[in-house]
């Protein structure tokens, strides 16, 4: 391993743990505000476009989930890995890609990141160092754990952000993947995003141990619980977890507490939890509006936040615009991309 | 303008839907992501979000109704500054129509007329073998060292190329095809993994996606049905779901096919599951220089290349000529031995019976041309096309099963591309249709044998 660029992080500090997260400078709240309200807006639109028949198949929205994402890439440099499997729009939005791109991609059509032909589950973008995007429930465990041995192998100081859910966490390959990444020390953050249900299962009804950041205690791996609807907890723990990696002392879990507002993908009965679960989630720990609120607080204008809305607002709408209006992967394409 | 919200849809299959309950009244406020409306079908329930803000200016559809259209106006929002009477200027926000709900999805919003039928598919040319140079140095080798050569070869030429998987370090290979690897390259490039092939299989793929060329052993290749998610979800389809941006270079190898006294769940040829998929290669040679030349290509390809080596042929001795940059080109047949009355093909441990059964039958008078595939995706249809039209009859011989083997495509291709050339039906020889027994005398008779292949030769000859 390469010697650590970074020196180790601030001491953990998270709301789960009693302690209060650092506070963010007002650059900070800004910019985590902004890029949560671009997905949020993102994929309020994505739903209103598969409510048109735009997009077709599976749409898994991350809505409720945003500070997750946004907290982690504010705590990662250049050249660290992500992954995630597919509730992914977020993700992309988060490392940078282009939301033209990804509607384009979930609407079909030659813009797409994938030329229309991997849709809303299979989006990369080497350029931002995103590796997908992948539909199979877990494999990311393991394809992210790879990326993690790679960057072992050349010697650089990336890790390799790998995301799943509560009920990828359940999964043979995670805990293969585990033992390998403690046995050889890769760099390796398991971003665990507990959103309490697998599809319709809650987590009681499918997991023994319930606390997932104990998942990786029979190989080794320190795992801290975060709470994942604050942005500040977020990057905090994003920190320490990096700093640890960098330090060549191998991989290390954050189970994300957080939570989804929508359903597992468009045709959700939602029949397994009630409104008000839902309902209070939203109105007590929104991800946004905890932002929003302490900016406002420390006396930022409605005007300047009006200006953000307005911002993501616009770069959502071009983006349904180009994602409906440029035409459709040419029929020559079907049989390109197979091999190189 | 006003900004109708109209009736969305719950999947791309439903038409309609009822309008359940209205949550927000007219004039009140509305924000982004509020939840106006519920509406639901006979399978789910959903929230109607509004994704503009303002007012609810009208509900045009009233709470109850039912069999509402996707795509029909159900309300009215009005922005800041727009009252009542601005509500007759409604319109849909831009581009509103359903794409692909009620046409067929291919022909949703093309901007040009677009074929019915799809286009041809590309057809893959295959290289010729390279010219080895009169006066070569000739390398008797064992198929195992050849393996060895090719993949210690490799590794000094590109520092990407590793080598990972159960025992292939400090044991020197389960079946010692690896030896002497850790010693020259060290633990950093030859690895040891647990026992974990789901696991290390998607590891290499990982990496292999970051562009380093993992050399993945499995100790078999009936062990990678525990990593065959790995392998064709993510390995071979990668490519294509990305648009061309990502792929994967890798190699997954190993012994396949049957192996003596080792029953069922160890003793599978895997030629016809892998050679069905699209964007992996896969390689499946016989003589020493194959699968030296063979290893040596796969490992620089970039595509995923299955490598399927057998484990009764390791010891095998062939000539191997000495060349700096041996390299065999993926896709191309070979024909071993020339004849004109029928035409055999097969590919690995299945050319044992195949050259066996020639010698036999040109005892008989019968001059058999066979055929190594040697590859067998992509598949030289060529060359076992030109060989059946000079020959007008055909056997395949594999060691795997005849339902949907290869030996079945080969037969489909030979229909396709030669039926008017054909004397006689092409003739399968292959595993029997039951698991591997145990027992000698039946593992024996589940095997293809070169009695068969004579047999089967004969029938097609008439003879």
């Amino acid at each position: 391993m390469a010697a650590p660029k970074k020196a180790a992080a601030s001491p953990p500090q998270d709301k789960t743990n009693g302690g209060s997260p650092p506070e963010f400078t007002r650059e900070q709240e800004l910019k985590a505000l902004r890029d949560m309200l671009l997905i949020r807006r993102f994929e309020e639109k994505a739903g209103q476009l598969y409510g048109m028949g735009a997009i077709g198949g599976f749409c898994h929205l991350y809505i409720g989930q945003e500070a997750v994402v946004v907290g982690m890439q504010m705590a990662l440099k250049e050249g660290d890995q992500v992954i995630t499997g597919y509730r992914d729009h977020g993700h992309m939005l988060a490392t940078g890609m282009d939301a033209n791109g990804v509607m384009a991609e979930l609407t079909g059509r030659r813009g797409g990141y994938s030329k229309g032909k991997g849709g809303s589950m299979h989006m990369f973008s080497k350029e931002k160092h995103f590796y997908g995007g992948h539909g199979i429930v877990g494999a990311q465990v393991s394809l992210g754990t790879g990326l993690a041995f790679a960057n072992h192998y050349r010697g650089n100081d990336n890790v390799s952000v790998t995301y799943f859910g509560d009920g990828a966490a359940n999964q043979g390959q995670v805990y293969e993947s585990f033992n390998m990444a403690e046995l050889w020390k890769l760099p390796v953050i398991y971003v665990i995003e507990n959103n309490r249900y697998a599809m319709g299962t809650s987590v009681s009804r499918a997991s023994a141990q319930q606390d997932f950041s104990k998942r990786g205690a029979s190989f080794n791996i320190p795992g801290k619980q975060v709470d994942g609807m604050d942005v500040r907890a977020v990057k905090a723990a994003g920190e320490e977890a990096a700093a640890w990696c960098r330090a060549g002392k191998g991989p290390f879990i954050l189970e994300m507490q957080t939570y989804r507002y929508r359903g597992h993908s468009m045709s959700d009965p939602a029949k397994y939890r009630t409104r008000e679960e839902v309902e209070k989630v939203r109105h007590d720990q929104d991800p946004i509006e905890q932002v929003r609120n302490r900016l406002l607080a420390a006396k930022v204008s409605e005007q300047d936040l009006k200006a953000i809305d307005a911002e993501v607002r616009d770069i959502v709408n071009a983006s349904a615009d180009f994602a409906q209006h440029d035409p459709e992967p040419d029929a020559a394409e079907l049989w390109t991309d197979v091999y190189r | 303008m006003p900004i109708q919200v109209l009736m969305p849809a719950l999947s791309p299959t439903m038409e309609k839907g009822n309008l359940a309950k209205w949550l927000k009244k007219e004039g009140e406020t509305i924000k982004s992501g509020d939840v106006i409306a519920e509406i639901e079908t006979d399978k789910a329930t959903m929230e109607v979000e509004a994704t503009d803000e303002g007012t609810l200016g009208k509900i045009l559809i009233p709470e109850g109704t039912a069999d509402v259209a996707v795509n029909t106006p159900i309300a009215t929002i009005l922005a800041d500054g727009e009252s009542a009477a601005d509500l007759g200027k409604a319109s849909a926000p831009a581009k509103q129509e359903r794409a692909a709900e009620s046409a067929p999805p291919a022909a949703a919003k093309a901007e040009a007329p677009q074929p019915k039928a799809a286009p041809a598919a590309p057809q893959a040319v295959a290289e010729p073998d390279p010219e080895v140079p009169a006066g070569t140095e000739m390398v008797t080798q064992t198929i195992r060292e050849a393996l060895r050569d090719a993949m210690a070869e490799e590794m000094r030429r590109d520092a990407d190329v590793f080598v990972m998987g159960e025992e292939v370090a400090e044991y020197q290979g389960a079946y010692k095809v690896t030896q002497g690897l850790l010693q020259e390259f060290g633990a950093k490039r030859v690895i040891d993994t647990p026992i974990t092939e789901h696991g290390f299989a998607g590891v290499g793929v990982g990496a292999a996606m970051t562009g380093l060329k993992p050399i993945v052993e499995f100790m078999t290749f009936n062990f990678a049905m525990q990593a065959i998610d790995q392998i064709i979800n993510s390995a071979a389809k990668t490519l294509y779901m990305s648009g061309g941006q990502m792929g994967c270079s890798i190699v997954f190898r190993g012994p396949n096919g049957a192996a003596a006294r080792v029953a069922a769940q160890h003793s599978q040829d895997y030629s016809s599951w892998y050679s069905h998929i699209p964007g992996l290669k896969v390689v499946a040679p016989y003589s020493a220089a194959d699968a030296k030349g063979l290893l040596k290509a796969a490992i620089r390809d970039p595509n995923p290349v299955i490598f399927l080596e057998n484990e009764v042929l390791y010891g095998h001795t062939g000539e191997v000529p000495k060349l700096d940059d041996f390299i065999i080109p993926i896709g191309k047949a070979r024909i071993v031995r020339s004849g004109s009355h029928v035409t055999i093909i097969s590919w690995s441990n299945g050319m044992t019976y195949a050259l066996k059964a020639a010698d036999e039958l040109a005892k008989d008078g019968i001059e058999a041309e066979v055929i190594d595939l040697r590859t067998l995706r992509p598949m030289d249809t060529e060359t076992i096309i030109s060989s059946v039209k000079k020959t007008g009859r055909a056997v395949t011989v594999e060691e795997g099963w005849a339902q949907s083997g290869v030996g079945a495509e080969i037969a489909a291709r030979i229909m396709e591309n030669a039926f008017d050339y054909l004397d006689a039906p092409v003739a399968r020889v292959s595993g029997k249709d039951v698991p591997m027994p145990y027992a000698a005398n039946l593992e024996k008779l589940a095997l293809p044998s070169a009695a068969e292949v004579v047999e089967a030769a004969k029938a097609v000859c008439y003879r």
